[in-house]
């Protein structure tokens, strides 16, 4: 019992300390919290193209750090969050955007899921309605038999 | 037969061939949205004579090769071997971009000594220190080899150390095509 406590207090600890260690420390000082908050959720929102699976936030790859850096000189010299995802779009794609834009290359990506929501709700109600019109088997009179004998049997050998 | 007995089969063959279709894919390779575009212009010091400058504007009018290299990079150091080779047979002109290397503290004067004990097959070498040609030019990681044609766009980008195949098979092709366009 006592191990299992430990157990738990040392893995709850971790998960808690699994965040801070994805952040990243960097010291940025902005003229207002406007500013702060456009530079946080743009990182959080820009791809690192060097570790796929991560933003810029939570990336330690040099790659991501300049393109933090980057994104901070933008917003510092007063550009707009289009500025900075312009210039980023331009020089990675679409790629580099985790939010990626609606047109007609990323059609699918934008209309496949809820696509795919309403076809099985169709199917699925479909299948719903088909169950409940479907009326059950009736039972013939040598089935009402054959179980009565199992149940007679069942109850003799138990005695 | 029923044919619903199909469908599971259908469905089956429809994931595999997906998931086949994702096997080929290289997501490090990240479709560049350079090509066709003009080439980024950026304005380095040279290594060996930092007072000039390396500029695209001066490569304007022939057939160029940009190659993204650090000395601290090993696959430019597997890739030097063929990229040499390139550059004699096809006698294109090639402007190194020193990606973060020369002249920070921590690798001092490595590019220099790279060069000197590897061979330097570049026309020249533009010294990047901070990184900020290389994330214009839309770096991931080097190497990385751009090909410019002679209006200045780029035409071809090569992720990742180029091989004697690709060398033989895309980029000698495409340089003695691009030769034969109007500049």
């Amino acid at each position: 019992m006592r191990h299992l406590l430990k157990g738990l207090i040392v893995s709850l600890l971790i998960s808690f300390m699994l965040p801070t260690i994805a952040v990243q420390i960097e010291f940025h000082s902005f003229e207002n919290a406007q500013r702060e908050r456009l530079y946080l959720d743009l990182i959080a929102e820009l791809r690192c193209v060097k570790c796929q699976n991560q933003n810029l936030a939570e990336s330690n790859a040099e790659l991501a750090r300049d393109m933090r850096d980057k994104t901070y000189e933008m917003i510092v010299a007063g550009k707009s969050r289009e500025d900075v995802v312009n210039y980023m779009t331009a020089r990675y794609g679409d790629f580099v955007l985790y939010k990626p834009p609606f047109k007609s290359k990323t059609l699918l990506l934008w209309m496949g899921p809820p696509i795919l929501l309403f076809l099985s709700l169709f199917f699925v109600l479909k299948m719903v309605r088909n169950q409940s019109k479907a009326l059950p088997k009736q039972l013939s009179d040598a089935d009402r038999d054959s179980v009565r004998d199992v149940l007679k049997n069942n109850s003799s050998s138990e005695k | 037969m029923n044919k619903k007995f199909f469908i599971p089969l259908i469905a089956f063959i429809a994931l595999v061939s997906l998931m086949l279709f994702g096997l080929k894919n290289d997501p490090k390779v990240i479709p560049s949205p350079f090509i066709g575009q003009e080439a980024p212009e950026f304005s380095l010091p040279k290594l060996y004579k930092p007072d000039e400058m390396v500029t695209a504007q001066q490569m304007k009018g022939e057939v160029w090769v940009l190659n993204l290299w650090a000395s601290w990079c090993v696959s430019c150091r597997a890739e030097h071997k063929v990229l040499s080779r390139l550059i004699n047979k096809m006698q294109v002109p090639t402007i190194g971009l020193n990606y973060k290397d020369y002249g920070t503290e921590d690798y001092g004067d490595e590019a220099l000594r790279w060069l000197a004990k590897y061979g330097n097959p570049y026309q020249s070498v533009a010294v990047d220190t901070e990184g900020t040609a290389g994330l214009d030019w839309g770096v991931v990681g080097v190497p990385e080899t751009f090909v410019v044609d002679k209006k200045g766009i780029v035409r071809y980008k090569f992720t990742g150390p180029v091989y004697d195949e690709a060398v033989d098979k895309i980029l000698v092709p495409l340089i003695t095509q691009l030769r034969k366009e109007e500049g």
